[in-house]
């Protein structure tokens, strides 16, 4: 019993991180229809510039810890976004409306020359980062001393997390750019027709999911505390299936997949073997896309002649 | 710069202050990008992550961002001629000059040559960039031309490749690269089938690959098979998992189709580096035993009692070559048979029906043609060949472990095929010479070769999404006498 109250506690946090991620995903596919494979990188991004904005503020002698956080988060947010809007700008827009599997090798290209572009300019070394926040409460207590515990950190990824997630789906159901932002995922052409400034809808829908990749970036910086360029690739895999599970091009459906896909990965390692862990994800994902390739909460897609 | 500046300055019509700007925001945006990643490198000192600052690179990009924006503003405004005599300046004075790292020396001399190609053109026809339209004709156009020429360049190309091996220059390391490439070709061609001809988009090519070299290697340790053996049952093994793989996921649709591969691939990756007992783990397989002269003689120096070796059989010196030759020709001969298969596949039904899935799946399907069932003979055929290729990188190895079958290595076969032109022959071997020839031959800029394969996909795809030399030819003709360029030609004048 405890020992499955601190899996289920660790797994919502990694589905949390993988929840954000995982909104880049599906709001880029609901909009243009493509996988953006390089998303996994703009988050491993976020947590480089995260480690960056640690260490220099840090130097710079601001280290009361809401106000560092605060500020780490802005910039990696900041910096992270204008990747993404680059990345959309050079690699994705000219392709639109080329044939369908063209955006999504440009889309390789780019997470490999991103890869390596960090691993040269940043090494290649694995880079630690020292604990920002320590401590937790004690929940339960076994007889033999197993511990359930649940720390401040993992408080404030779900806390976040979830105001994030709140603030994001008023940001899609109720302001002006959200409805811009659905309107061109119904019809693009019908949307320009009316005044929406469709490029500029795309671009944002990019920069937001970069902004919250890099917040998913920042929180496993802090909470593995190891980051290295190779990060991106197993993260980006696992919040796409977060949202093939969820149902791709639906938001609460990436939040739903990314708690699932984390709480599945957690207890796969407690209960049955860590080796394999990685290939429970791939498997979910093999089997979601054979068997209901619309998810839990997407809506069938019908191809028109 | 000022060269520039001072020659916008007398031209009116042009504004400068909106060039400016423009060129400015771009510098801007390049200077987000770079300074916090490039500018600050985080290094270890003792047990603590520091910061080591190098400015001087992001002032040097940004610099070359904003130059190089506003040589795109005046070649797109009509003064295409002096920014050709820039860039070209540029270029020769990045080649000398002292730059902090080779990396800004390769980006700007790429760079200047792409504003020059830009500029030519404007010169050339007054405007600075072509439309899709026409781009995608120019290509075209060549790429017929290029089938045209196969018909005397591929033998050729055989000729020389069967000459390589006596060649005056073609030391051991020679013949080593010439195997790497082979390789590639073969693996190359394999993958068109599926990518090229089927249009499928796999990206866990490389688990076939690994099926075939670990069927061999494991064949070879645990019963002693040989590699006349084990080379049709690697093929037949890898061919098996492509059927049981590809049964459940060849109803799903582009890309999605692609990330399910992926996820093979890597399942299969995975499951190679944890099942130690059985396939060693991350420690892999080694002393995979080498080919022998089929089944007849060895190529050691000393054979075993009551065996005869190849130097002895044919009467001649020993010479370690020897083996490294033979190991040439078995690729060769290995890679000539998928393209001789591809090339008389595609005249049958079968191969019809790909192209013809390739370029539309449902108007195909409402002609009567099963579509499983040709995705799945693309699919199956093109990993048995996977599987060949594959026992030959393990024997020719002679160690194996998971750490050769990684994504990055699907990546590489994919872009080859892609850069190529899906569905081009002569086009998967000119990107494997590019992809895996140039590197070799510039060992010095190694670092950068992942980096630029990367940049070169998403230009590709920019440039021209369905491949270099990718020509998709109709294989079945009303009057089938006349070449691709009259075709060609002909096509132009009805447009």
């Amino acid at each position: 019993m405890e020992y499955f109250v601190q899996q289920l506690i660790n797994g919502l946090t990694l589905g949390a991180i993988y929840g954000l991620i995982a909104i880049g995903y599906t709001m880029v596919y609901g909009i243009i229809g493509m996988i953006n494979f390089a998303h996994g990188e703009i988050y491993m991004i976020g947590a480089f510039i995260a480690v960056i904005s640690f260490i220099v503020l840090g130097a710079a002698g601001i280290t009361w810890v809401p106000v560092m956080l605060m500020l780490v988060l802005i910039i990696s947010m900041v910096f992270t976004s204008i990747y993404g809007w680059t990345i959309e700008r050079l690699a994705y827009r000219p392709l639109r409306g080329s044939f369908r599997l063209a955006p999504l090798i440009s889309a390789i290209g780019m997470s490999i020359f991103l890869q390596n572009y960090v691993q040269l300019v940043q090494g290649a070394r694995v880079k630690p980062m020292p604990p920002v926040i320590q401590g937790g409460f004690v929940i339960m207590e076994r007889a033999d001393g197993f511990v359930v515990s649940l720390s401040y950190l993992q408080i404030l990824i779900i806390v976040l997390t979830t105001v994030l997630m709140v603030g994001f789906t008023g940001l899609i159901t109720r302001t002006e750019l959200g409805r811009a932002q659905r309107a061109c995922e119904q019809d693009k052409t019908m949307a320009g027709l009316l005044g929406v400034n469709v490029d500029r809808t795309i671009s944002l829908t990019f920069v937001l999911g970069a902004a919250l990749a890099a917040v998913a970036g920042v929180m496993v910086t802090m909470y593995y505390g190891v980051i290295d360029f190779f990060i991106g690739f197993l993260a980006g895999v696992k919040a796409f299936t977060a949202a093939v599970l969820g149902g791709i091009g639906s938001l609460p459906g990436a939040m739903l997949g990314g708690l699932l896909i984390g709480l599945i990965e957690a207890f796969w390692s407690a209960y049955f073997s860590i080796e394999y862990k990685d290939v429970a994800t791939f498997a979910i994902l093999v089997l979601v896309l054979i068997f209901r390739p619309t998810g839990l909460l997407g809506k069938p897609e019908i191809e028109k002649v | 710069m000022t060269a520039i500046a001072s020659h916008a300055n007398a031209r009116p019509g042009l504004n400068v202050g909106a060039m400016l700007k423009e060129a400015g925001l771009t510098a801007l945006v390049a200077l987000a990008l770079t300074f916090p990643l490039v500018g600050l490198r985080t290094v270890d000192v003792g047990s603590r992550l520091t910061i080591t600052t190098r400015f001087d690179e992001v002032l040097i990009s940004v610099l070359l961002v904003f130059v190089g924006r506003i040589g795109l503003i005046l070649t797109r405004e009509g003064h295409a001629l002096p920014v050709l005599v820039v860039s070209l300046v540029v270029a020769v004075a990045a080649w000398f000059a002292p730059l902090p790292s080779e990396i800004l020396r390769v980006i700007t001399i790429a760079g200047a040559a792409v504003l020059a190609i830009r500029a030519v053109i404007a010169v050339r026809r007054d405007r600075s960039t072509l439309s899709q339209q026409e781009r995608d004709r120019a290509m075209d156009r060549l790429g017929a031309r290029v089938q045209d020429a196969a018909m005397w360049i591929g033998p050729i190309a055989v000729v020389f490749a069967i000459a390589l091996p006596f060649m005056p220059f073609a030391s051991r390391s020679v013949v080593d690269i010439g195997i790497l490439i082979l390789t590639y070709i073969m693996l190359g061609w394999g993958l068109n089938i599926v990518v090229g001809l089927a249009g499928l988009l796999d990206l866990g090519y490389v688990a076939f690959y690994a099926v075939g070299a670990y069927s061999y290697a494991l064949l070879a340790h645990y019963f002693g098979f040989s590699f006349w053996l084990c080379l049709p049952l690697a093929g037949l093994l890898a061919a098996f998992s492509g059927l049981v793989l590809g049964f459940p996921v060849l109803r799903l649709r582009g890309d999605y189709f692609a990330i399910v591969t992926l996820g093979f691939g890597e399942i299969i990756r995975v499951v190679l580096l944890n099942w130690a007992v059985f396939t060693g783990g991350p420690n892999g397989i080694s002393g995979i035993p080498r080919p022998s002269f089929f089944g007849i003689a060895d190529f050691d120096r000393r054979p075993p009692e009551g065996e005869i070796a190849f130097h002895q059989l044919f009467g001649i010196a020993f010479d370690p070559m020897h083996r490294i030759i033979f190991l040439y020709y078995l690729i060769l001969v290995l890679a000539l048979l998928v393209n001789f298969f591809t090339m008389r596949i595609r005249k049958l039904p079968l191969g019809r029906a790909w192209e013809a899935l390739r370029e539309d799946d449902i108007a195909c399907t409402s002609l009567g043609i099963n579509r499983t069932n040709i995705k799945l003979a693309a699919f199956t055929i093109a990993a048995m060949f996977g599987g060949f290729a594959g026992s030959f990188f393990a024997t020719r190895q002679g160690f194996i472990s998971p750490e050769s079958f990684t994504f990055i290595e699907s990546a590489i076969i994919l872009a080859i095929v892609v850069l190529g032109g899906m569905g081009s022959q002569i086009g998967v071997v000119v990107a494997a010479l590019i992809v895996i020839g140039l590197p070799e031959a510039f060992r010095e800029l190694a670092e950068y070769r992942m980096l630029t394969f990367g940049m070169g996909m998403v230009l590709i795809m920019v440039w021209r999404p369905r491949g270099l030399l990718a020509h998709r030819d109709p294989t079945i003709l009303l009057h089938p006498r006349r070449s691709a360029r009259q075709q060609q030609a002909d096509s132009e004048a009805g447009a």
